[in-house]
């Protein structure tokens, strides 16, 4: 439950609620990224970047290498599949 | 050092691993008690098994799993009050999945729902909130527990639910606090901690300053890491080498997502929704003064506890379960006499054989056999 998962800010869904759209592993899923909000308030400049996404919230901006490591070891200890099974049906439901 | 084979850096690995067996042979009280390092965090305790580190450390140092699976540390009564809550007409109750299985004294919220209550998993509060928005004739509740990594969601779940003037959705607030809960532990007469592996994702939020009382006032280290096996082993590392050098330090091992500052804006969102409760009730632990934190006044009509005025339950745990025990460090998951038998991840009767993050399931799962060749 703590650990979080890398996802990809691919869009922005909405300003004024400060929410983007993440992509993880194909998964896309709405993100609030209200912690990851840069400092001049510009939310577009986070389409592109990594961002660890911990229950549907943006907590820290990552580099892509972090990410993919991040990745891989979420998938080595078990956990990759039952974060993904629960953002889908986070997004479905 | 069978499993090194496996890591990504098996060089790097084996000579971390050198350099932490050849400090601890450096350090003289080893020779009469092996060195307590506490992992506070459950996903480390997750890696540390899953990796077999404990194998691979010397001897002389012997980790304690800490508190920091929240699911673990929930009170058996903590469940009745979610059950109870579930079971009030027009109610949907929401939780993340871990919260499920963990058995209360006569149901989990698994049985609830079977049972016809309307009990719903959810990845995020916001998900929850969009259940409220759909369902405006029902009142959605949302169980609200983990530490600090968890707490900003709930928070800004909570302030944007306020903002769109959303009346019928609320917050069960089970939040736990790190700080008072390392305190308790550093006080605590039955337990003697050399040294502290800090959580990653609490850091993130919190960030460094809130451990300095470790290091100053109790003199013991504590080195923020990050969940693959080389941080752990690393973070191992830079603790041992402040005991033997006789410093007590907060370091930083997990530099790239833990900012020395913490998250400015999900700490802003926190104390504007949330305050200290005076106590708040462990699983094992018993009380812990300031260890929780309720709903602020102002939000006190997203406030589930005020709503359905839940009286929390005071539920003894069955006699026969050591979790109490396991979580203090003072038994091992193996030790408890449930273990495996009555007590495994397919029938759990406590809750750290609940969540992955849960020193028995953990070991559950990926140590069993080593356990067995051992005895
Ligand atoms: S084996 Fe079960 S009952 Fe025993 S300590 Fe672990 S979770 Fe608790």
């Amino acid at each position: 439950m703590c650990l979080g998962i890398p996802g990809q800010i691919v869009a922005i869904s909405d300003e004024a609620m400060q929410t983007g759209i993440v992509q993880v592993s194909g998964v896309k899923r709405e993100a609030n990224l209200s912690c990851v909000v840069p400092t001049d308030g510009n939310l577009q400049s986070l389409v592109g970047s990594w961002a660890l996404v911990h229950v549907g919230f943006a907590m820290s901006i990552i580099d892509e290498e972090e990410a993919r490591r991040t990745l891989e070891i979420l998938a080595e200890i078990g956990e990759l599949q039952e974060e993904l099974d629960a953002m889908q049906q986070g997004a479905q439901g | 050092m069978k499993f090194v084979d496996e890591f990504r850096d098996p060089q790097m690995a084996r000579r971390v691993l050198e350099r932490i067996h050849a400090v601890v042979e450096e350090i003289p009280t080893t020779a009469q008690r092996p060195l307590q390092i506490m992992e506070v965090c459950g996903g480390h305790t997750h890696s540390i098994f899953r990796y077999g580190l404990e194998e691979l450390l010397p001897d002389k140092i012997e980790m304690v799993h800490g508190p920091g699976c929240p699911v673990c540390v929930l009170p058996m009564g903590r469940v009745d009050d979610c059950v109870a809550i579930a079971e009030q007409p027009d109610v949907i109750f929401t939780t993340f999945g871990d919260a499920m299985r963990v058995p209360g004294s006569k149901k989990s919220l698994q049985q609830a729902n079977s049972d016809g209550c309307d009990v719903r998993m959810v990845y995020s509060p916001m998900d929850a909130l969009d259940i409220a928005r759909r369902n405006p004739h029902k009142n959605v509740v949302f169980f609200g527990l983990g530490f600090e990594t968890t707490m900003p969601s709930t928070a800004l779940t909570l302030l944007q639910a306020d903002r769109e003037g959303i009346t019928n959705f609320s917050l069960f607030c089970n939040h736990i606090t790190i700080i008072p809960t390392i305190k308790a532990i550093l006080d605590s007469p039955d337990m003697v901690i050399d040294g502290f592996l800090g959580p990653g994702h609490v850091s993130m939020v919190i960030g460094k300053a809130p451990y300095d009382f470790i290091a100053s006032h109790y003199k013991r280290p504590l080195v923020i890491a990050g969940f693959e096996p080389l941080d752990i082993l690393q973070s191992m590392l830079m603790v041992v080498e402040q005991i033997r050098d006789g410093k007590a330090l907060v370091e930083n091992q997990y530099k790239r997502i833990v900012p020395e500052q913490g998250n400015n804006n999900a700490l802003k969102a926190v104390g504007e929704v949330f305050e200290l409760r005076e106590f708040f009730e462990w699983r094992g632990l018993g009380s812990i003064d300031h260890s929780g934190v309720r709903i602020r006044e102002k939000y006190a009509r997203f406030d589930a506890e005020r709503l359905f005025a839940v009286e929390p339950a005071h539920v003894a745990d069955p006699k026969a379960c050591q979790c109490g025990e396991v979580l203090k460090g003072v038994l091992k998951p193996w030790e408890c006499k449930l273990f495996g038998e009555q007590c495994n991840p397919e029938t759990p009767i406590g809750a750290l054989m609940v969540s992955t993050e849960g020193a028995c399931s953990a070991y559950y799962s990926y140590g069993k056999i080593d356990v067995k060749q051992a005895v």
